[in-house]
């Protein structure tokens, strides 16, 4: 069937910011659908808050709107937009939730939207435990015994019927929050009772365990015409009972035979068609009894998800792509298979590898947090690596991690199995943690049998194999010299994945001493095709990965070229916005008709989707398999400064390596990272720093921190992400922090700076061509210093300081940029403590902040960045440094939901996961439009609880004052109510922690009798446990503060916005100035140089 | 001692797979781990490799497999396909040392050693398939490495048999007619053996038939009579069959001129149902020719379009040879398509009751989109024997 043409314009819901659970996955496809839509000829219009994305890019769709994802704003770009139709697939279950409220609420149908790829019965059938399981009652298909609570005492008695352990998962949440598994009936009690808070709707499912088996998912797509198509099989490697998000998966699936697999797709089929899911991707999950062959089914997503970007990666085959045009009414027979270009999409792949994927957890982060996984899910990224067998790209993922690993490491001193008893290792082996896989090697080196470790852990025999394989083979491995070993050994080692960084460990060398043997050997890899076919057809689209074995298949060309070296998997400190940087600079590369090359191993990113770059090697970022493919491609450049640190750690080695680097010279990096050298440049310049001092052991630190008196910042160095990094108070907080910032980073020196108390922080990105700079954009923190960047909300432009401050702080950036010799991008730090400036920081490399400068200016400067870098100059006439809009503040969010135990206050350490964009009119309608985005806006009109430390009670006394203004009731504690109260206040109610006082807090919070938290807390006092009523702010959904700054731009916002908060929404292009009436907006472009054409 | 446990003790034994235009591969040797010749080929199923070691089509060939780990699932009594392995030899790039999964009975290796298939394990299997891919299908023999005489072994590489005029089907059929009354075809949602309910009587030609189309027909109610190939016309109708049903089979279909005079002399007298060689078979009856392919079909990924209703079935496939589409008489019509390279997938004759597909509707393995056509041919049985009465 040909395409529809009753459809002219399509609106596409993103996923809004990163959070555990639905990350950039959903960019890639969110990205795919909106060029996938475009090249067909519709008029797209997008809603996304998160500016991080490439799919917001203000060229890729007609109208973007980088707008709250909510009805209210929805229904605002409907109107105005008056899409004929909505997809609501590729946005996770944020975009799929909003479609529902549009249509329950009547919105779609007033204005004629159609909901495409997937139907409202479809997703209600697919989502709603019970609809589901009526579904699948239907087609005889068993699921785990299980019924819906609405109550704890509901939940009780269920589990009294299933038995225990018992799954508990809350309706309509994504990643399983607030999830879990009971094993006895008082972890059931307090899993109930948050599950049955984190449902929108209060109801949970109470559930059989199926513990132990083994775990599947299909990957189906279904066309309007029912043709149905499996892409990809994976299969987990940790059985039942962890998020699949969690596990190690792999695929196509290894241990089923054709008649188990073929069962399983029978019944996807079934699923897909009895749900209704009438066109697009599915993913469905299967448990499978390892004794005998049982299956259960566990659940379907009626939408892209991350595996669909996973076996979309795996595979080769786009299924966001072919999904987006499967919605507009062609089948698959009528699509070509991108790849092959010959054969058409309606097939289901064949691979002749071996893909793996591993999760990647940021459990340092959360310390109060254990480390066990569960059903819902907890890790922020993951990497996928591809071998030809499964022992290579398991150790290939394995180095992919950034954690230090070169393969199965064993441990060290308090963590080895060593210094434990037999108990201990037998928990390590069976719970499942992120280091399982390695303490199953570990109990392999210590002689336990696959037996027990399969009767411990439910892996399955064929993986446990695996793994012991490598452990017998590492030992081979130790025995060894570099001169005995011959070629094919070392092709064999290298066959099974095992990195010269590895080997080197096993035969105690040094890295480059094993790599120069092998190459005296000749034992080099090659490179194969991932072709969606396993070699049956011709693949034109060059997508590799490297093996040891004879043929290679990726022909370098001689064109001029430049290797992107990506960001890795994703992690809390870097993220999505520096693989979107990585994108522009392969944009940019291939529109300045250089061939890109694309080097990276996340599987959710956008740039490792096979056609933005010329070519894609799905890679390890490490020294050898990056310093591989230069030998085989011999590019021109490497670009290093867009990839975050992932890339700039290899910048030593490769410039070592003689390997040019495009853009800003590795000494440059090495004079901002160098103390030394930074302190020369600071004093060269005649800049501000604010006094510091390092230290190597506790006794200096001790007598540093006197000298430069507290409170002081200490950190370690080399870390990203302020990791280990806090704000110590008084001497005896020392020690404590010093051994954690030693323990962080322990081959260097422990750093202790005089900490600017009260100073107001700003981020700068400058764009320099090595003789020009200009500052690109310039951002004022809203959170004071002592809150990490990457968590601190920020405005652009700053809102608070005056003109000659910035100027100054504008004027320093340059002279920095100049000096060091930048080109690219470079971002400096400032913090201003009256009146005066003081230089925090700077990398000579894109920041985390350069998608959302590029979206607030509309310049994209990853872009221009790589423009500069590849010899052009800087041209500021190309480059718009003016805002948009006059206001655009970004929001972040975390994770604390998630890891129950941590406090949500903030501090120098980052632990944001995503972030999202508040664009308007005034900085305040931006501010709370951002707070909205990030779900932290007041639900309703209610009590506001007050509570805060002695230096910050003034300052809540005029926002109580507006806030009763507002027809807020105000809440307090015994301190705060009294300085309220002194000042002049009235009616405000005392409110306890006190269970036996009148008025509990607990108890309000949950009668939703309290619409927004102030509270502030010294952070030594921020060690809670999970009952604590900051917890439960999160497990209610109140909006809170937890810092004065932001409670007041917070209550200067609702003020200024007043009840309506009637809010413009506008897209990129299209900003609607002041006074331009909600209704009838005009578009009001704003040309590059800022002014408004009419 | 068992000769495969003695084998195993051996340690590995290197092995050469040599191509007839002497390109050679090096591997290890497992298995039988003795010399094999045939014509090489690879199949992309990712799963289903004991169906194709016992699948007759395969006789004289050389099977590479595409996905690199085989044998993960070992073997058991359940999955053959036919009463032997058939597969001149067995070419993967890993063969598994562990077996997991609850049915198996004995692991992969001891399976093909105790039935004597020989496998070439550790080479470049996707050097080899892109050869296969760019070349075609190439004889070629396995042979151990020690001692080699590479030249001895290129020129005996070279002038091994090539499959055109090969006449395979009756060197894999059966010498007696029996009778087939099992029913719970491999992948059936309700599991387990059924018997024949006897409802129609139908007549298999065995030019390597494989059991789950035997268990397919019981299943819809036949009662199965298999004959061998070279079964006139006249011996078949003696049995007033409902139905008469052309199998698969390895090779060339055109020397197996018997068969294709018999189908010729039951064409319009009874129904017909062919599947891979049976459907070549019924369309030289019908007066078309068949051509070999380059490197033929072997997978379970093929998509197939059904030009009656538009709608796609992914299909088992296994053969060599195709029909040319423009020899087709004017009284055929083809009903289907490949949509991998367009040639015909499927015909029926529009004057007699005959239909044909080039695909294993029986699966086994590969997926069951296709088994509507078992109906297809109750149906047609039925309308003949309302005829009849």
């Amino acid at each position: 069937m040909p395409k529809r043409e009753d459809i002219k314009t399509i609106l596409i819901i993103g996923s809004g910011p990163i959070v555990i659970g639905q990350a950039c996955e959903f960019d890639y496809s969110g990205t795919q659908a909106c060029r996938a839509l475009k090249e067909e000829g519709y008029r797209v219009v997008l809603v996304n808050s998160n500016p991080a994305t490439i799919m917001t890019d203000p060229d890729l769709v007609d109208a973007t709107y980088i707008e709250p994802m909510t009805a209210e704003s929805l229904e605002a770009v409907i109107k105005r937009e008056k899409p004929n139709a909505v997809l609501p697939t590729m946005g996770g279950q944020t975009a799929l939730n909003l479609a529902l409220e549009l249509h329950d609420s009547g919105v779609l149908e007033r204005y004629g939207v159609e909901m495409i790829g997937a139907n409202v019965t479809a997703i209600r059938k697919a989502e709603d435990r019970e609809l589901f399981r009526q579904a699948m009652n239907r087609l005889n298909i068993r699921m785990p015994r299980s019924s819906i609570a609405k109550s704890l005492a509901d939940a009780e008695r269920i589990a009294g019927d299933v038995g225990l352990p018992t799954i508990i998962r809350p309706s309509f949440t994504l990643g399983g929050t607030g999830g879990g598994v009971a094993n006895t009936m008082e972890e059931l009690r307090d899993i109930v009772r948050l599950a049955l808070a984190a449902s929108p709707i209060h109801e949970i499912l109470v559930e059989e365990s199926a513990l132990g088996w083994k775990e599947y998912e299909l990957e189906v797509m279904r066309d309007c015409k029912d043709n149905v198509v499996i892409i990809c099989s994976i299969e987990n490697l940790d059985p039942m009972g962890l998020h699949t998000g969690d596990s190690i998966t792999v695929a196509p699936a290894q241990t089923l035979t054709d008649r188990e697999y073929q069962h399983l797709r029978d019944l996807s089929i079934e699923v897909i068609r009895e749900i209704g899911v009438d066109t697009g991707g599915s993913n469905i999950q299967f448990a499978v009894n390892p004794k005998n062959g049982d299956v259960i089914i566990i659940e379907m997503n009626p939408r892209v998800s991350r595996s669909s970007a996973l076996a979309s990666k795996a595979t080769g085959f786009p299924i966001a792509k072919i999904a987006a045009k499967l919605a507009v009414g062609y089948t698959l027979d009528e699509l070509p298979n991108d790849i092959t270009r010959k054969t058409p999409a309606s097939f289901e792949p064949s691979i002749d590898y071996v893909v793996t994927k591993i999760p990647r957890f940021t459990f340092e982060k959360f310390p109060q947090s254990d480390n066990h996984l569960s059903t819902q899910m907890k890790s922020v990224g993951e990497v996928m690596a591809i071998g030809r067998v499964f022992k290579e790209s398991l150790q290939k993922a394995l180095r992919s991690m950034e954690t230090g690993l070169t393969g199965l490491n064993g441990f060290q001193g308090g963590d080895a199995p060593l210094a434990h008893d037999e108990e201990w290792l037998m928990d390590k082996v069976a719970r499942a943690t992120p280091e399982r896989l390695r303490y199953l090697a570990e109990a392999m080196r210590q002689g336990w049998p696959d037996e027990r470790l399969h009767e411990l852990s439910a892996i399955d025999p064929w993986f446990l194999g695996q793994i012991r394989d490598l452990v017998e083979e590492e030992r081979r491995i130790e025995g060894k010299k570099l001169e005995e070993l011959d070629a094919a050994e070392l092709k064999h080692w290298k066959g099974w994945g095992f990195s010269d960084a590895r080997l080197a460990q096993l035969m105690g060398v040094r890295e480059h001493q094993v790599s120069a043997r092998r190459y005296e050997l000749g034992v080099r890899p090659v490179f194969k095709k991932v072709d969606t076919c396993a070699a049956e057809f011709e693949a034109s689209t060059p997508y590799f990965y490297s093996t040891y074995e004879e043929e290679n298949e990726s022909q370098s060309s001689t064109r001029k070229k430049a290797l992107i070296l990506g960001s890795g998997p994703n992690r809390i400190g870097q993220g999505i916005e520096f693989d979107y940087c990585c994108v522009h600079a392969s944009l940019a590369l291939r529109e300045e008709g250089w061939e890109s090359i694309m080097v990276n191993c996340n599987p959710e990113t956008v740039s490792t989707d096979y056609d933005i770059s010329d070519r894609l090697y799905f890679e390890p970022i490490t020294f050898e398999d990056v310093m591989e493919i230069i030998r085989l491609e011999k590019p021109d450049g490497v670009i290093i400064q867009l990839g975050g640190q992932t890339p700039l750690k290899l910048a030593k080695s490769l410039e070592r390596a003689g390997v040019p680097v495009l853009g800003t010279p590795y000494d440059s990096i090495d004079r901002t990272e160098d103390r030394e050298r930074f302190a020369a440049l600071v004093d060269k310049l005649g800049l501000n720093q604010p006094a510091n001092a390092m230290a190597t052991s506790l006794e200096q630190a001790r007598e540093k921190a006197a000298r430069l008196g507290y409170p002081v910042m200490v950190r370690p160095s080399y870390v990203l992400g302020g990791r280990a990094m806090v704000v110590v108070e008084s001497e005896d907080q020392l020690e404590g922090f010093f051994n954690e910032a030693v323990k962080a980073s322990p081959e260097h020196p422990v750093l202790i700076d005089k900490f600017l108390k009260g100073a107001i922080e700003l981020d700068v990105d400058v764009l320099a061509d090595g003789s020009q700079a200009l500052v690109a954009g310039m951002m004022e923190h809203i959170e004071l210093a002592g809150v990490h960047s990457g968590d601190s909300a920020c405005s652009l432009p700053p809102f608070s300081l005056p003109e000659d401050i910035l100027e100054e702080v504008g004027r320093q950036a340059i002279a920095l940029a100049l000096e060091t010799r930048v080109v690219g991008l470079m971002n400096a730090q400032f913090a201003v403590q009256e009146k005066k400036v003081y230089l925090i920081e700077v990398n000579p490399r894109a920041s985390r902040t350069v998608p959302f400068v590029s979206k607030a200016v509309g310049t994209p400067l990853a872009k221009e960045a790589t423009r500069l870098m590849i010899g052009h100059p800087l041209d500021p006439g190309r480059i718009n440094t003016k805002p948009l809009v006059p206001y655009a503040v970004k929001e972040t969010v975390f994770p604390f939901a998630k890891f129950p135990g941590s406090d949500l206050t903030l501090g120098p350490e980052m632990k944001s996961t995503g972030e999202v964009m508040g664009r308007g009119a005034s900085f305040h309608e931006a501010f709370l439009k951002s707070q909205i985005a990030a779900s932290n806006g007041l639900r309703g009109v209610g009590g506001v609880f007050m509570g805060v430390i002695d230096e910050d009670k003034s300052a809540m006394v005029p926002l109580a004052r507006s806030l009763i203004g507002l027809g807020y009731s105000i809440l307090a504690t015994p301190g705060t109510r009294r300085a309220l109260l002194q000042n002049g206040l009235q009616d405000v109610t005392e409110v306890s922690l006190n269970p036996g006082h009148e008025n509990n807090l607990y108890r309000l919070m949950a009668a939703e009798s309290v619409a927004l938290v102030i509270n502030t807390t010294l952070p030594h006092k921020r060690t809670i446990d999970p009952g604590h009523f900051r917890r439960l702010v999160l497990t209610y959904g109140i909006a809170y503060c937890t810092t004065i700054q932001a409670a007041r731009a917070l209550v200067q916002a609702l003020e200024a916005m007043g009840r309506e908060r009637k809010f413009t929404y506008s897209s990129l292009k299209g900003y609607a100035g002041e006074g331009a009436g909600q209704e009838e907006v005009q578009a009001v472009r704003v040309a590059p140089d800022g002014e408004q054409l009419i | 001692m068992p000769r495969h446990k003695y084998l195993r003790r051996h340690g590995l034994m290197e092995g050469l797979l040599v191509l007839s235009n002497g390109r050679i591969f090096k591997g290890r040797l497992r298995g039988a781990r003795q010399e094999a010749a045939g014509e090489v080929i690879f199949n992309t199923s990712l799963t289903g490799y004991q169906e194709i070691l016992t699948d007759p089509s395969y006789a004289g060939q050389i099977v590479t497999m595409t996905y690199p780990h085989i044998g993960n699932y070992g073997s058991n009594n359940e999955d053959p396909e036919s009463r032997k392995l058939f597969v001149g030899g067995f070419i993967v790039k890993e063969l598994s040392r562990v077996t997991s999964n609850w049915r198996s009975t004995e692991s992969l290796e001891d399976y093909l050693v105790r039935n004597d298939i020989t496998v070439l394990e550790g080479l470049d299997t996707r050097a080899l398939v892109i050869a296969l891919r760019d070349e075609g299908s190439l004889p070629g023999l396995i042979a151990p490495a020690e001692g080699a005489d590479l030249e001895a072994l290129r020129s005996k590489a070279a002038q091994l048999p090539r499959m055109e005029g090969r006449n395979l089907a009756q060197d894999v059929s059966i010498d007696k007619a029996y009778l087939w009354d099992k029913g719970g075809k491999n992948g059936s949602r309700s599991g387990g053996e059924t018997s024949a309910r006897g409802l129609f009587k139908v007549v298999a030609y065995d030019f390597g038939i494989k059991h789950n189309i035997l268990r397919s027909l019981v299943d819809k109610g036949a009662q199965v009579e298999v004959v061998p190939f070279d079964t006139s016309a006249r011996e078949v109708l003696d049995r007033n069959p409902d139905g008469v049903f052309l199998s698969n089979g390895p090779g060339d279909p055109e020397p197996v001129s018997q068969a294709i005079e018999s189908v010729r002399e039951l064409l319009g007298k009874v129904p017909l149902f062919g599947i891979c060689l049976g459907h070549q078979i019924l369309g030289l009856a019908l007066g078309g020719k068949s051509y070999k392919l380059k490197f033929g079909h072997h997978g379970a990924n093929h998509p197939v379009k059904d030009l009656a209703t538009g709608k796609i079935e992914i299909t088992s496939q296994n053969h060599g040879f195709a029909l040319r589409e423009e020899s087709l008489p004017a009284g055929v019509r083809v009903t289907h398509r490949s949509l991998n390279d367009n040639t015909v997938e499927g015909m029926e004759s529009l004057e007699h009751p005959a239909f044909s597909v080039q695909y294993h509707p029986e699966a086994a393995p590969g997926p069951h989109d296709s088994q509507y056509l078992f109906d297809r041919f109750v149906k047609m049985m039925e309308a003949h024997r309302a005829q009849k009465d």
